[in-house]
């Protein structure tokens, strides 16, 4: 049983350092600010939510699996909030979102 | 050393690969919403990291730290965000009657 | 009324969990916080259909599972799309249409929209639409068709 619990934790921590990775690689490589936030908003649920399910299966008794899950639930809430207000903020200061040359017929 | 332990110290280690990541971006920019963009990803990051300790130490206390880091990053970026692009905190600014981002 | 009781009994389980002490004496500090908490809610006018929606409760356990499904889906397709390179890259900016009939509806979709990976709110307009920045062709496919505006409207009870 605990051999069970052990290997899906390992498969889901490393889900989800893999994802809080290829995120935060989309932070470095993608072109402006309105696409680095897809790559920041999969860190937010994908990973953090993959990494707390890792950690639920070690929990060692039931307080910490319900801090655990309130960390995802505030992460929930909070995270489209961020990227709302930065997203916002930038087009209010002007700033043009990047768009491939062929596209850019259709932009508004 | 414990399997247990090990797969909490790789977690650990790519969250650390992760923040240096987030970090170069903070330096690199160009504009300052990257760079804000870039902390906040570096809080969520920094908050796993020390949810990821607490099992580490097998200390879950570390837990209820990471709790009020996720809300005073929250508070935090958004206070931030609001501050460069209105230059204050209050409302009302400038032509926007409601301070509303 | 039935709002700030509901609220109470919320914070006061939240200190319970969080605390894990059960001896009269701290218990009775939870319950003065947990009062006070209500109070300063109350008092910020806060505790209305919008800050704190009660009756989303139940339909809510139909859709939080259904947004979760669907974040893991785009999560894996923004994955694909970042490993792939910046060539794979193709932003969109458009629009939707917000059908909720409410504020409530509408912040729910917008920020439903959000925190799936690949598609961000940047903004609403008067008229009820939202402008949507997608990072590639698969993400605006998946929002235009509409489902998600359907199942939040579901939520709200409005149709």
């Amino acid at each position: 049983m605990s051999l069970i619990l052990d290997t899906l934790s390992w498969a889901l921590m490393l889900g989800g350092a893999g994802f809080v990775l290829i995120g935060t690689l989309g932070l470095l490589r993608l072109p402006d600010v309105f696409t680095r936030l897809h790559g920041a908003g999969m860190t937010d649920t994908m990973g953090a939510g993959l990494l707390v399910l890792g950690m639920l299966l070690q929990a060692p008794d039931w307080l910490v699996m319900v801090k655990l899950v309130l960390i995802v639930v505030f992460l929930a809430f909070t995270s489209p909030m961020t990227s709302h207000a930065l997203a916002r903020a930038a087009i209010l200061d002007g700033i043009k979102p990047w768009l491939r040359q062929a596209d850019k017929g259709d932009a508004p | 050393m414990d399997h247990t332990t090990l797969m909490f110290a790789a977690a650990a280690g790519a969250l650390l690969v992760a923040m240096v990541m987030a970090l170069v971006r903070a330096l690199l920019g160009p504009t300052v919403y990257d760079r804000i963009l870039a902390v906040n990803a570096f809080g969520t990051k920094t908050l796993l990291m020390i949810a990821v300790i607490g099992f580490l130490t097998r200390r879950p206390e570390f837990l209820d730290i990471a709790l009020v880091y996720a809300l005073i990053n929250f508070i935090g970026t958004v206070a931030v965000t609001k501050f460069v692009r209105y230059r204050s905190l209050g409302f009302p600014v400038g032509d926007n009657a409601e301070g509303e981002l | 009324m039935a709002r700030i009781v509901s609220l109470f009994i919320l914070m006061l389980v939240l200190w319970l969990v969080m605390s894990g002490h059960g001896e009269p004496w701290l218990l009775a500090l939870g319950v003065a916080s947990a009062a006070l908490v209500a109070w300063i809610a109350r008092r910020l006018d806060s505790v209305d259909h919008e800050g704190h929606p009660l009756h989303l409760t139940w339909r809510g356990l139909g859709y939080w599972p259904w947004l979760a499904v669907e974040i893991v889906k785009a999560n894996l397709d923004v994955a694909r799309t970042i490993l792939a390179g910046p060539g794979a890259v193709a932003p969109a900016v458009f629009k939707v249409k917000a059908s909720q009939s409410d504020d409530l509806g509408r912040t729910i979709y917008a920020n439903s929209i959000t925190l799936t990976p690949g598609t961000v709110t940047m903004g609403v307009d008067d008229d009820g639409s939202l402008t949507i920045h997608a990072l590639n062709a698969g993400a605006r496919e998946g929002l235009e068709t509409g489902d998600m505006d359907r199942r939040v409207c579901v939520l709200m009870g409005d149709r």
